[in-house]
């Protein structure tokens, strides 16, 4: 192997980066799922052509995606017989290195001068992939088969010839399959882009010198992250989280979240956790242990992701839970909201032990809500999602940031004036959801209240959101944060849901509405500590009630001038430190 | 009555000016101070050490930061906003995502504090339906209610008003009303697109800095006035172009990035002087570089850059992105034991070792010096002189020892990641979109631009790289240069299918009208009147839209979808005539050209006969490895005739010109330094 300098990993290093953003940057682009476009729930990156490890991946990916790809590439590799120039595999099978069906993979061979160098893959989240309700997000499956269309690898373009049988047959089985085409010539040409420009890098600095750098560049990240897991003390740190239920039945499920820290390593031990549920709160090994790598990312987000990042983090497969789910258990939970309580266990487990680091819990749901239904102004069928935010938990020297998006996400929210274009709903309010921010020293960023109401033919809903049971978890001595709350109005009166924050093919008739309250974040600190002044400014602005700021922060507030009453507030204080 | 033009451009550092006569040619130039407090002063004082007498001036062009500073420092007027209820929060919880991918911290202020947000029942629905009409007598409760909380501007934002402005025009007229001031805009008028967010956030930013820019400019007018200026002073614009003093207040927002926009004009204007049609500009200073894309001598416009995070501005502005690199950004050796460069940056203070003010950490200007690329004599000349023996020594210690590697190695190793990072960068603002590199020239400004334009073209695989005659004072010149324009968008968001050509005919001429009318109240001598259309298009389903220029009012549905057809393929080399294809909104800029101005007066008359008389010194200059005895030459003195192999070193006044081994430099006409790389 040739000596390497560290200009030239610098430069290699950039330009493997380059080449996946501008594949993010192209799908993004031209993509048509607005989960793809508005959302960017895609990613795009380079793996290892033996062993399907991960290279480098665009920095504006999803984040969950920092882990899976690798896993997915790695099932095409096992089960591809031939590949020649010009082929993409399309594959969303969950139990091969997936997540839920609607994340579609693609992955094609990558050839430099006649031979096999590397895979290219890119995912994007498809809005529909058949199943029993639209958007995909059943509540209340019990086998995978009902969650939708399940494609193992299979070669959708064999030598850059799209293979029309193939896609009949997925167009025939999924929802507005109209718009699909667009999609899949969106991402097949991003990773045609990233065809051309690997090619350009390797042109440019010869094969045999970016695979070595490539074999360095895995070291180094490994050392890296070994480095940053050194400030953290050695010891057993244990964290929990709880899934409001499975969606068939009501009952909720155990994170339980075992953290040693050993000299430069992290073990992760999840084996107390409850076991295989009947609804899809199911979660796929791979997705379990990307789970994690996006805590941790979360928590050191300057380290670069390749597969040597993730090297010091051993995550023991927790066989007999329902994070380790295998076939046929239903899994569409797992990457929106079951991914986000495995991170929300890691940052519970360390706080206490890095708290500069870490924050109060997020509100962690990304808040799935589809519409299906039929506009008969247009004559046409419709999938409608709302994909919302909430508040994240207080840190160290500020507040939590209110309608922060989900932790596995980077994703804008769709404008009220774009959906009502689009399908015949009116929205009633889009407002900050009052008092949502847990109390703390640095208290709870605040979740959003919005409400839907149908003014055309009919629709059911569905939805897959969670924390309706416990809010998110304070830190420090701050309180949780508020619930997420769900309720259906219509003239036969108000409907919540039983498992509160997840149910399906809730008939909507016109004039009915749907209200959504999501999560604010924990707070951070004893909120006795929380200046008086700023508890008044939070009540000026609106954010808590006189009562709040009394009973939660122990400030007490003059209702005819808004100052604080310092008096009353030494009391109040004095009373709760005893 | 005179005929001079003066542009004079306010930079975080420099105030800089232009002043030219076109009948004589003869130009001056002067480089003062910026006044933070008041910009007004700098901008005097300039004027005064031109000696200019403001009787024989036609035209004052002014470019001014101070609504961009006001904006990021929040240092702005107290706004309200009224709005539709049950939607005063969208302005605060916005569509937001975080400010960073991985790290789940960070903070979001809103422009409108909650307690100066309030609600007024009306609703409009996406077809312009009233669902619920305006509530007129609580409207005026609300008015009094903000009047009362001590509110100087105010914004009306109602929900698809894009679609339908009647209750944002009728709030609008009540509240002129009871506002005892001017500064009362509706959301529509400023920006009449779909997304509530981002068109809200567009009119409260022009609400926040309204009254800013309207006592900035009147105490600016009046300086001007007292001196003997008997006009209206010209602002510029983010979009290019310029509009009259009287009227720049009500859209203020469009001032907001007119510095990064004016310097990308006077690349457009010398593009096309030089007969060049592809150019990418590219102003690296000390704390960023701007990136911007002219084609055909016309830079490419935008309505979709945020100012930061959470700040969108929806107006058509001259698409300039901006790069965290500059001299001041700062190189190290990370925890995986890499070198890396920026994106932190020395800033001015304490700014590179070299400047000697207390400054301790390696920046990309140390390794310019180090290497003799920038003049290592002029060390002598700052606060507290440093050597560059210090220099060296710092930087074997923050960086060599870890590698044992030379001060030289370390200097060179610097410039290699960050010239390659910065070419990375430029690439996903610029080529990415689907251009080829072969066609454009890389156009250098900026006082640290063409130390780095030669590397970076390689990088790059852009064949020329273009250093204008006074890349320090780009900006001001772009003043000088520019033209009165106002643009225009409306929402459509039809499909061509079930689109009524008429309703686009009437719309475009509608703009046009509008940007007339508004060309006539500006009141300043224009040659000619041009129109430029264009619309954003996309296929059903997508939220993205590529821009897609057109001839005008006229244009047919058949024109509509084979534009969009070309410029998709030229993008993503897609084809989709299975998905029908969308027009959702209509632009046009009206631009008022004014009388124009020789560039070639630039080159100056210093020219020596020959190269030999324009050589100042020889010094050592180290080009990758090897230390080359390199010849320093006077810019203003080259020879007409230039013809130049490198390795040469060439110096100005505002910047300086590193030509590498091998690359070739001639001078165009108009006095402009081609390197062919």
């Amino acid at each position: 192997m040739q000596k390497l300098d560290p200009i030239t990993l610098s430069v290699i290093q950039n330009g493997l980066i380059q080449v996946c953003n501008e594949m993010d940057l192209a799908f993004v682009r031209s993509a048509f799922s607005p989960v793809i476009s508005e959302a960017l729930d895609r990613s795009d990156g380079i793996y290892a052509a033996e062993t399907g490890e991960l290279i480098a991946q665009g920095e504006l990916g999803l984040p969950i995606f920092v882990g899976t790809m690798q896993f997915s590439t790695q099932a095409v590799i096992e089960r591809a017989k031939s590949v020649e120039p010009g082929d993409i595999f399309i594959v969303n099978d969950p139990y091969l290195g997936g997540t839920h069906l609607m994340d579609v993979k693609f992955v094609k061979p990558f050839f430099y001068k006649g031979k096999l160098w590397s895979w290219l893959a890119n995912t994007g989240h498809w809005p529909d992939l058949g199943g029993s309700v639209p958007g995909g997000f059943s509540a209340n499956a019990t086998e995978v088969e009902q969650e939708g269309l399940r494609l193992p690898p299979v070669k959708l373009f064999k030598k850059n010839k799209l293979d029309e049988e193939i896609l009949s047959i997925i167009l025939s089985n999924i929802r507005i399959a109209d718009q699909r085409i667009g999609d899949i010539k969106a991402q097949a040409s991003a990773l045609a882009i990233g065809e051309a420009r690997l090619t350009e890098l390797l042109d440019r600095y010869g094969e045999e010198l970016v695979r070595s750098c490539i074999a360095e560049l895995k070291v180094r990240a490994e050392s890296q992250m070994k480095a940053k897991i050194s400030q953290i003390p050695d010891g057993t740190y244990h964290g929990v989280s709880y899934v409001d239920s499975d969606g068939v039945v009501d009952e909720p499920l155990k994170i339980d979240m075992k953290v040693t820290k050993k000299g430069e390593g992290l073990h992760f031990d999840m084996s107390e956790s409850s076991p295989p549920c009947m609804g899809p709160m199911n979660s796929v090994l791979a997705t379990t242990k990307s789970s994690i790598y996006l805590a941790i990312k979360h928590i050191f987000p300057e380290i670069p992701i390749n597969a040597g990042t993730f090297l010091p983090l051993d995550v023991a497969p927790p066989d007999g839970t329902f994070l380790y789910a295998k076939y046929p258990r239903p899994v569409s939970g797992c990457a929106a909201e079951v991914s986000q309580r495995i991170a929300e266990a890691v940052f519970n487990a360390l706080v206490d032990v890095i708290p500069d680091l870490l924050f109060a819990a997020p509100a962690g749901t990304s808040g799935n809500l589809a519409i299906g239904g039929y506009d008969p102004d247009r004559d046409r069928a419709y999938v409608m999602y709302v994909i919302s935010g909430g508040g994240y938990g207080g840190y160290q020297g500020s507040d939590g940031l209110s309608n922060g998006c989900s932790t596995i996400g980077i994703s804008k929210t769709t404008p009220i004036e774009v959906m009502e274009q689009y399908y015949p709903v009116l929205f009633d309010e889009y407002s900050l959801h009052e008092g949502s921010g847990g109390a703390g020293e640095y208290r709870g960023g605040f979740g959003v209240n919005y409400q839907i109401r149908l003014r055309r033919g009919n629709a059911r809903a569905s939805m897959v959101m969670d924390h309706g049971r416990y809010g998110p978890l304070g830190a420090l001595g701050g309180a949780d944060g508020g619930t997420n709350k769900v309720s259906v109005h219509s003239d036969g009166g108000t409907y919540v849901p039983p498992h509160l924050s997840k149910d399906q093919d809730i008939q909507i008739e016109v004039g009915d509405s749907i209200a959504v309250s999501t999560p604010g974040g924990g707070g951070f600190g004893d909120p006795r500590q929380r200046p008086p002044e700023a508890v008044a400014r939070d009540v000026a602005l609106g954010y808590y009630s006189i009562a709040e700021a009394e009973f939660r922060f122990f400030v007490a507030i003059d209702p005819v001038s808004g100052a604080v009453d310092e008096r009353a507030t030494d009391r109040l204080r004095q009373v709760a430190a005893e | 009555m005179g005929q001079k033009v003066i542009g004079v451009d306010v930079g975080g550092t420099f105030t800089d000016l232009i002043m030219a006569d076109p009948g004589t040619g003869d130009i001056a130039i002067a480089k003062v101070p910026t006044t933070l407090d008041n910009q007004a002063f700098g901008v005097l004082s300039a004027i005064s050490t031109v000696g200019a007498d403001l009787q024989d001036v036609a035209a004052i062009n002014h470019g001014t930061t101070t609504t961009t500073n006001a904006l990021l420092e929040r240092k702005i007027s107290k706004v309200g906003l009224i709005t539709t209820s049950g939607f005063r929060d969208v302005m605060e919880l916005g569509r937001r995502t975080r400010p960073q991918p991985y790290g789940l911290k960070g903070e979001f202020q809103p422009l409108i504090s909650r307690d100066c947000r309030l609600e007024v029942p009306e609703r409009m629905d996406a077809d312009g339906n009233v669902v619920t009409p305006l509530d007129e007598s609580i409207l005026v409760d609300r008015i009094k209610q903000l009047l009362a909380a001590g509110v100087e501007s105010l914004v009306i934002h109602f929900l698809h008003s894009y679609k339908n402005p009647s209750h944002e025009l009728k709030a609008l007229e009540i509240a002129k009303d009871l506002w005892p001031n001017d500064f009362v805009c509706a959301g529509h008028m400023i920006l009449s697109e779909y997304r509530e967010y981002e068109r809200g956030t567009t009119a409260a930013i022009n609400g926040a800095i309204r009254p800013v820019l309207d006592r900035y400019i009147a105490r600016l007018q009046t300086g001007l006035k007292s001196e003997g200026f008997a006009h209206d002073l010209l602002v510029m614009q983010g979009n290019g172009g310029s509009v009259s003093s009287a009227i720049v207040a009500e859209t203020a927002v469009n001032t907001v990035m007119s510095g990064p926009a004016s310097g990308v004009m006077a690349a457009a204007a010398t593009s096309r002087a030089a007969n060049i049609d592809k150019v990418i500009t590219y102003d690296m200073g000390g704390t960023s570089t701007d990136v911007g894309v002219v084609q055909g001598g016309v830079p490419q416009v935008t309505a979709e850059l945020d100012l930061e995070y959470g700040m969108p501005i929806h107006v058509p502005m001259v698409d300039v992105h901006t790069i965290g690199a500059g001299g001041g950004s700062i190189a190290f050796v990370n925890d995986a034991g890499m070198l890396q460069v920026g994106p932190m940056s020395a800033g001015a203070t304490p700014g590179p070792i070299c400047y000697g003010r207390g400054g301790e950490k390696p920046t990309i200007t140390d390794a310019n010096l180090i290497l003799g690329r920038l003049d290592p004599e002029k060390l002598l000349s700052v606060d507290n002189p440093v050597s560059i023996d210090d220099v060296k020594q710092i930087f074997v210690k923050e960086i060599g020892h870890h590698f044992g590697m030379t001060a030289e190695q370390v200097a060179d190793a610097i410039l290699t990641v960050a010239n390659n990072k910065m070419a990375g960068a430029i690439r996903m603002v610029s080529l990415a979109k689907g251009y080829d590199p072969r066609d454009f020239s890389l156009f250098a400004f900026g006082g640290a631009g063409p130390l780095h334009a030669s590397a970076l073209a390689k990088e790059l695989a852009i064949p020329k790289v273009v250093v204008p005659m006074k890349p320090g004072i780009t900006n001001a010149l772009g003043c000088v240069v520019s033209d009165l324009r106002h643009d225009f968008v409306k929402t459509v968001n039809t499909p061509l299918a079930d689109l009524d050509i008429s309703v686009v005919k009437e719309a475009l001429e509608q703009q046009a009208q509008d940007g007339l009318d508004l060309i006539a109240r500006d009141n300043v001598a224009t040659e000619e009147i041009v129109f430029l259309y264009s619309v954003d298009m996309q296929f059903q389903g997508q939220s993205h839209m590529l821009s897609v220029e057109i001839s005008g009012p006229d244009v047919s549905l058949e024109d509509l979808q084979k534009g969009f057809d070309d410029a998709y393929w030229a993008r993503f080399a897609v084809e989709l005539p299975e998905i029908r294809a969308v027009l959702v909104n209509l632009h046009t800029a009206v631009i008022g050209k004014r009388k124009s101005f020789s560039l070639e007066t630039l080159a100056g008359t210093d020219q020596a006969a020959s190269l030999e008389d324009a050589l100042r010194a020889t010094r050592s200059v180290q080009f990758g490895t090897e230390k080359q005895d390199t010849s320093i030459y006077f810019r203003d003195k080259l020879p007409m005739d230039l013809q130049l192999t490198g390795p040469a070193i060439i110096e100005q006044l505002d910047t300086t010109i590193v030509i590498e081994p091998g690359d070739k430099v001639t001078r165009d006409i108009i006095g402009n330094l081609i390197i062919e790389v």
